[in-house]
């Protein structure tokens, strides 16, 4: 089962959950997600080496999915 | 689309500064350079005239005091300003201490926080408030506002100035968790967004640091 998060003001919300197969879970996901990068967010998935890999489409196979506010320099 | 199909990006946040130059090791270690030559040169310029004051008329004595304590504080206090980069959860000036933030967020903030990372960094951050994270360029110590980074069994630490671009409302653990993440997916993009507002030897940080602080940093340098 995929799953996107957000990170916000409440820890973090749980946006869609889809799993392998399940068209109309996919669809709200993809939605959900580009909804959220066209407001700036920026989506990664981590990678099992410890590294995380930036994403700009839904990757349909990853377990998780986080979506994150821009950094900046102090 | 899979995982391994996406094309490996950089961090947007460093491709918008454009006027900035790239982080490579080469420029990293010519900004080091720098920085041990000012601090040279501070010492240098107070310590210089301090000695002739004495050699010239012993009795100035307190004018060349004067001068040694600025040879003294100036680069201290510029020492104190990378270690203040450095704030972990839960700490005096944490986001997890501000009026009107909530316990549950906090809470649920650093389980996904903990989901990041591996045992021993998990023990670390429930130890310390800082998250720990080996990259290319050397391990890396998160806090909520800046990162410190030094290489295994060296002394030298550099002290980034980093955070999230807009905290409204964020716990503390979201705003470390959004640094790891940064880091992971670029660490060179990580780099040239944040500010490297000191670089110097570890014990001129370490002795501005919390305790807590300090056993991370003993940790990462160990590690």
């Amino acid at each position: 089962m995929g799953r996107l998060i957000r990170l916000d003001r409440s820890g973090h919300t749980t946006l869609a959950e889809w799993t392998a197969g399940d068209d109309r879970g996919s669809q709200s996901a993809v939605a959900a997600f580009t909804g959220e990068l066209e407001r700036g967010m920026v989506a990664s998935v981590s990678r099992a080496d410890g590294t995380a890999e930036i994403v700009r489409e839904l990757p349909l196979d990853a377990e998780m999915v986080i979506l994150r506010r821009p950094i900046a320099g102090g | 689309m899979t995982v391994p199909e996406v094309a490996v990006l950089g961090l947007e946040e460093a491709a918008r500064l454009d006027w900035r130059e790239d982080t490579s090791e080469r420029a990293l270690r010519r900004d080091r350079r720098l920085w041990t030559a000012w601090t040279t040169w501070m010492v240098l310029i107070f310590c210089a005239p301090a000695a002739l004051l004495v050699a010239i008329e012993p009795l100035t004595f307190p004018a060349a005091a004067i001068c040694l304590v600025h040879a003294w504080a100036i680069p201290s206090i510029q020492a104190r300003r990378g270690a203040r980069q450095l704030v972990p959860i839960g700490s005096a000036r944490s986001a997890a201490r501000r009026a009107g933030g909530s316990a549950a967020a906090e809470r649920v903030a650093l389980g996904l926080l903990g989901d990041l990372l591996g045992d021993r960094e998990r023990e670390l951050v429930a130890e310390t408030g800082l998250a720990l994270q080996r990259g290319e360029l050397g391990n890396w110590l998160i806090g909520e506002q800046g990162a410190l980074l030094m290489r295994p069994g060296r002394g030298r630490v550099d002290c980034w100035c980093v955070r999230v671009g807009d905290t409204e409302g964020l716990p503390a653990g979201d705003r470390v968790a959004h640094l790891l993440l940064a880091l992971r997916e670029d660490e060179l993009g990580f780099a040239k967004v944040a500010n490297l507002g000191f670089s110097g030897a570890g014990w001129r940080v370490r002795r501005h640091l919390e305790p807590g602080a300090r056993a991370a940093l003993a940790a990462a340098r160990a590690d």
